[in-house]
């Protein structure tokens, strides 16, 4: 039986005043892709961030609820953000690989994190960008700068340098908004072949894309969520008047 | 007149304007280079000077130029970096940040004469450090700390936000962000930053005169224990800088060359600020071509 990795109780947030989370209640069970849909400024992008605290960064936001990552309490006064996050990785809209070679910033999180040996740093680099899905492109080119890559390239050696730190949870804040429809469906398939052993949880504007790749799909407004089913009967046959409206292309 | 014609105008007009800036850069540039180059040979850049005859040179001038620098820079760019890092990177937006900020803007624009004096009366007299290149350092970190911090900050600022998260996300801390991601990648805009304000360091006379003082005396330059009077790396002697030197032979100078003397030093200065700039250029450039490119 799956295990419900990730659960989130009754969350609210809000910007100084404004409440821009109402009440979130959703789990998460362990392996396999969630997609995060809804108009902007719907709340996911802001509820994928609470998931690892990269709300924290931002002034004046205060969160009530509970949120669990297996079974321990995120926003709990001992917890420690690093520690999360490394469990917890993030793969952001604008592809943000540092200025550095390509095997640097795979490597990145292990090195600062005290790994020296040479042959296991350099068997991360090669299992983590195979897992990413660029590992051939890029293997002659290891210690050049991530920069000179192409935009999907960057993002694929993003997901591998989140993968290189052996994350449970990878968070992705809309990776394919940014790139071109080849390099996004590359992106797609990447995310397909890591479903087995990572829980995903992906916010797209796309709704072909998460018809595409999510197992389930949960759609939100104006910071309520309104629906979570399996992703074939949020197409289908969502429950939900504003969901229907909002997948046939109503609104939004 | 319609907006064409109009728009004609403004751009001659602002043409004019600033080919007027250049040419009378280049005017500066070339009566100091004319009038200062010819002086120049390898005696003029070794020899030390001499009070009342001619045929003097610059020498130790410039050599207490160059230490005088590095010892600013020493002091200075610790603290700079880390008032830099604290303010953009730590620092809430509170009142304490304005009052920091309002304070180093206010210390930027002090007139450097101001610095120099202040600096005369702290650090030479009441700590009794003397007419010293100590004093001098100290005095030229009053004038260039709050430079450094605003050149510094600015380069972090540079860095997009984007990298912050990127650090964070993979379960880096704060300090492990900022060191291990932020600053390498800064770096070459850092650099640019302290080689331009060592520039303007080095071209800085008002603070020095009453704080580096206004003699040289004679080195032995194969003497290094910095404790020796003589040696050159005594932080304790009196040094006067090459900025100080002509500004010293403009208005008391004996020497019958001192025309000359004073032409020949302007064009060391100048050329040595020129290199800075070309070298703040230079390798800015290649860093950051390291960084991002094959």
């Amino acid at each position: 039986m799956k295990e419900e990795i990730l659960t989130t109780q009754d969350l609210h947030l809000y910007y100084g005043d404004k409440e821009a989370l109402k009440g979130i209640n959703l789990n998460f069970d362990e392996k396999g892709i969630t997609a995060l849909i809804g108009p902007s400024g719907c709340g996911k992008s802001t509820y994928l961030r609470t998931l690892n605290r990269m709300n924290d960064l931002i002034p004046n936001v205060t969160i009530t609820g509970t949120i669990k990552f297996k079974g321990d309490d995120l926003y709990a006064p001992s917890a420690d953000t690093v520690q999360i996050r490394k469990e917890i990785g993030m793969v952001f809209q604008q592809p943000n690989p540092f200025p550095f070679s390509i095997y640097d910033n795979v490597i990145y999180g292990l090195r600062i994190a005290g790994e020296k040996d040479k042959e296991k740093l350099d068997a991360v680099v090669e299992k983590s960008l195979r897992q990413a899905a660029v590992w051939d492109e890029v293997k002659d080119h290891l210690h050049e700068s991530a920069l000179a890559l192409s935009g999907g390239q960057q993002q694929r050696v993003c997901i591998a340098r989140v993968l290189a730190v052996s994350p449970e949870i990878i968070l992705l804040d809309e990776p394919t908004s940014a790139l071109d429809p080849v390099s996004s469906s590359q992106i797609e398939a990447t995310l397909l072949n890591l479903r087995h052993d990572y829980t995903i949880i992906i916010v797209t504007h796309n709704l072909q894309q998460a018809s595409r790749i999510a197992d389930r799909t949960a759609f939100f407004m104006n910071g309520e969520l309104i629906e979570v089913d399996q992703t074939k009967n949020i197409f289908m046959n969502p429950a939900n008047k504003q969901t229907e409206d909002y997948i046939s292309g109503r609104f939004g | 007149m319609n907006s064409k014609t109009q728009n004609k105008i403004a751009i001659g007009g602002l043409y004019g304007i600033a080919g007027l800036v250049v040419l009378i850069l280049l005017a500066l540039l070339g009566y100091i280079l004319a009038s200062g180059v010819p002086q120049l040979s390898w005696h003029f850049l070794t020899a030390p000077g001499k009070a009342f005859l001619k045929g003097g040179g610059v020498g130790i001038q410039l050599y207490n130029s160059f230490y005088l620098l590095i010892l600013a820079m020493l002091i200075s760019f610790p603290i700079a970096l880390g008032a830099a890092i604290y303010l953009y990177e730590y620092a809430k937006d509170n009142w304490v940040t304005t009052t920091i900020r309002t304070a180093i803007e206010i210390l930027s624009s002090l007139p450097s004469v101001v610095v120099g004096l202040f600096g005369f009366l702290f650090f030479v007299v009441k700590l009794h450090l003397g007419f010293s290149i100590l004093s001098g350092a100290f005095a030229l970190t009053f004038f260039n700390l709050p430079l450094l911090t605003r050149s510094i900050e600015d380069s972090l600022r540079t860095i997009s936000d984007v990298q912050r998260e990127g650090g964070l996300a993979l379960g880096l801390s704060r300090w492990e962000t900022v060191t291990r991601v932020i600053l390498p990648a800064a770096v070459p805009s850092i650099l640019t930053g302290v080689i331009l304000s060592a520039g303007r360091v080095f071209g800085e006379a008002a603070a020095l005169i009453y704080t580096a003082g206004q003699s040289a005396p004679a080195l032995d330059f194969t003497d290094w224990n910095p404790f020796n009077i003589s040696s050159p790396l005594n932080p304790m002697r009196p040094a006067e800088t090459l900025a100080v030197h002509i500004w010293k032979i403009n208005s008391e100078g004996i020497m019958p060359d001192a025309k000359a003397i004073s032409s020949g030093s302007s064009a060391v200065l100048v050329i040595a600020i020129l290199l800075f700039n070309f070298a703040a250029r230079y390798l800015g450039k290649r860093l950051y071509k390291r960084l991002t490119s094959a």
